[in-house]
């Protein structure tokens, strides 16, 4: 696989052949069979200030690349810098150190607050790990954190079963910007919410992209809230990244076929078009990410699948500037 | 929550009236007969005179109401007395001579008075075992769940089970076996009269409490350790634990801070809910070891058809239990933001 031609020093992070894989143990004396390939292969960048986009279907590895991208899975092979720094082969003691410059904010909000500690307490808490800042200057954060994402700063000494889905994840966010990061992944941030809050969430998201430079890692499986937020979006299929582009060309032109059956079925809001819309439906079942089929992992379910799919994985290709695509026939 | 507590305490009162009654009921069923271990060259008549002088000829529900009175009326006042003894409300509660108390039909003494008697062994001995119980098993629970799968965890799992499958008459009389008698290092009876005053007779109750409140902490900590690990695995697995770690938390605050508090929340509550217990006093290691608590007092009184003694203990065990349910209700409020009471 090539590496995109990117000047270093645009490229906050850069992953390089990444691949986590989870061993399968069965059987009396847990032998190990097997391995889940979660993320197998996985090559991408992101540019200082960004948003990259993650799309693809539940159990595809977006998730996990994410996690992976923030050393809370050891991954199997590869390499992941964060500017010039290969995080992958840290050291536990040397990745808290990054810790500060790199965050997350989660799906499910109400599980990523911890029960017990009241909302002051779970925001301060990276602030007493990281910073030598005394109890006043933490309070003052706090509140200024909590009036950065849009709350009510007197809210400090609620519990976090006290609010609601769309105010907890917004604590989430003031959690993950305490250290004022650089990066952060949001991985599904806006799955666990209502309609009306998920777009209050992500324009929060942008708005703080825009004051503090953020550069954002968006994990979704809602294509039409990527379109609104990315800059660059990646298609993961079964550990894979099937295309690679800005938004504008892999919603306008999208080159390869899952890329096409996904965004076929979003709806279009306007009856006229809506009536009109062709979908590409894909049969089958995605296959399972312990025995993945040989050549393109995708060939099960391409409607364009040839035989040389079945055998030969496609190569990592620059379709036109800027836009690659895994797969041996699209143009 | 302290007008929860109130109302709760004010239901507890008719449901142990009605506990009362239940085991008042039971034992009167039962069969069984006070004179029944007298020796049979007691004429039938003379029986019956026994029989009629602890009451046992009058109705049912008569020797109910008077066990009511007995307990719950001329008891606390004769407590009252006590305390009050040569204050200025000596003279409110005095004439203790005139009530009439629970007395055992047994051994002629008041209940109260053989339960005050028995109860400071129950509590050495038992309530030491669950302080140690609970001392071996958080770490042990700590530690197998952290490290789920690995040789820790299986060893672990494999003694909890042994702790909890084989019977405390089985691992009593084994360790008799090998500490007393082939070793002869601990002492087999436990000895009551023992009076602890400097080191050399502190070393000698330690020596005898030794063997007890390891057969029952071995018990105690299977069970718990299971409690805990299943509650620390329950936690390790939750997102907020993942959002520690991608704060940079250090390992050590990540378990012990977030995910260990979390964890004691059940933890503590199954603790609380088996405190009663204690004073129920583990009734079959008492007897191997001849330690002369609650239980083997209850066991006494049940041999001889005490129906006072048995009655009043069961009693005092049901208050036991329904005051420990409301105090871990309690601990759980205080323990979980999540849950209130009003």
């Amino acid at each position: 696989m090539s590496v995109e031609a990117v000047t270093p020093e645009d490229a906050l992070l850069r992953v390089s052949d990444l691949k986590i894989h989870f061993p399968i143990y069965k059987g009396v004396f847990r032998r190990k069979i097997g391995d889940v390939k979660a993320v197998d292969g996985v090559s991408f960048e992101i540019r200082r200030g960004e948003t990259l986009g993650l799309v693809g279907e539940s159990g595809c590895g977006k998730s996990t690349t994410g996690r992976a991208v923030l050393r809370l899975y050891d991954p199997t092979s590869g390499d992941v810098h964060f500017e010039d720094r290969d995080i992958a082969h840290l050291s536990n003691s040397e990745m808290r150190q990054m810790r500060p410059r790199m965050q997350m904010i989660f799906q499910d909000p109400q599980a990523c607050l911890n029960p017990r500690m009241t909302v002051g307490a779970i925001i301060a808490e990276p602030l007493m790990e990281h910073t030598s800042m005394r109890e006043a200057q933490r309070k003052e954060r706090v509140q200024e954190l909590l009036e950065a994402v849009g709350m009510n700063p007197n809210f400090v000494n609620r519990y976090p079963h006290e609010f609601s889905g769309g105010q907890r994840q917004r604590i989430g966010i003031a959690r993950a910007l305490a250290l004022d990061p650089d990066f952060i992944v949001c991985d599904e941030p806006i799955a666990a919410l209502d309609v009306s809050i998920q777009a209050q969430v992500v324009n929060l998201l942008e708005d703080l992209q825009d004051q503090r430079g953020l550069t954002y890692l968006f994990i979704s499986h809602d294509l039409s809230m990527v379109q609104h937020i990315a800059d660059r979006v990646a298609v993961m299929y079964l550990g894979k990244i099937m295309e690679l582009a800005s938004m504008e060309d892999l919603f306008s032109q999208p080159k390869h076929p899952y890329t096409q059956a996904l965004l076929s079925a979003v709806p279009v809001p306007d009856p006229a078009t809506e009536a009109k819309r062709e979908r590409v439906i894909l049969t089958g079942d995605v296959p399972s990410p312990s025995n993945p089929p040989e050549g393109c992992v995708f060939c099960t379910r391409c409607p364009i699948a040839q035989k040389k799919c079945f055998t030969e994985p496609p190569e990592w290709r620059e379709l036109q500037p800027d836009q690659f695509v895994a797969c041996h026939f699209a143009q | 929550m302290g007008s929860y507590a109130i109302r709760r305490l004010l239901f507890a009162i008719p449901t142990l009236l009605v506990i009362s009654f239940i085991v008042f009921g039971i034992l009167d069923l039962a069969p069984g007969d006070p004179t029944g271990q007298l020796p049979l060259t007691i004429p039938p008549e003379v029986r019956e005179q026994i029989r009629e002088a602890l009451g046992f000829n009058q109705p049912f529900i008569v020797r109910y109401g008077l066990w009511l009175q007995q307990f719950l009326i001329n008891e606390p006042l004769n407590l009252l007395e006590k305390t009050c003894d040569g204050t200025w409300c000596a003279d409110w509660f005095a004439s203790s001579e005139t009530r009439l108390r629970v007395t055992s039909w047994s051994t002629r003494s008041p209940v109260v008075d053989l339960i005050i008697e028995r109860t400071p062994q129950t509590l050495w001995v038992v309530g030491m075992s669950y302080v140690v119980g609970i001392l071996i098993a958080i770490p042990i629970g700590i530690v197998s769940a952290y490290k789920q799968y690995s040789i820790f965890d299986q060893v672990g799992t494999f003694i909890s089970m042994i702790g909890f499958s084989v019977p405390t008459f089985f691992t009593g009389v084994l360790m008799i076996v090998i500490f007393s008698v082939q070793l002869g290092w601990f002492p087999s009876v436990y000895d009551t009269t023992l009076v602890v005053n400097d080191w050399p007779s502190f070393w000698l109750q330690v020596k005898q409490m030794i063997m007890p409140v390891m057969v029952l902490a071995l018990f105690n900590a299977s069970q718990l350790s299971r409690f805990m690990r299943a509650s620390m695995l329950d936690n390790l697995s939750q997102d907020y634990v993942r959002t520690a770690r991608a704060k940079g938390v250090a390992e050590k605050i990540v378990l012990l801070v977030h995910v260990l508090r979390n964890s004691l929340i059940p933890v503590i509550t199954v603790i609380a809910l088996s405190i009663p217990q204690i004073f129920g006093g583990a009734i079959i290691t008492e007897q191997i070891f001849r330690v002369n608590g609650l239980g083997a007092l209850l066991i006494n009184g049940i041999q001889s058809a005490d129906y006072p003694l048995v009655q009043t203990l069961t009693f005092l065990f049901a208050v036991l239990i329904v005051l420990f349910n409301l105090i871990a209700d309690l601990l759980y409020g205080m323990l979980d933001p999540r849950i209130r009471y009003d």
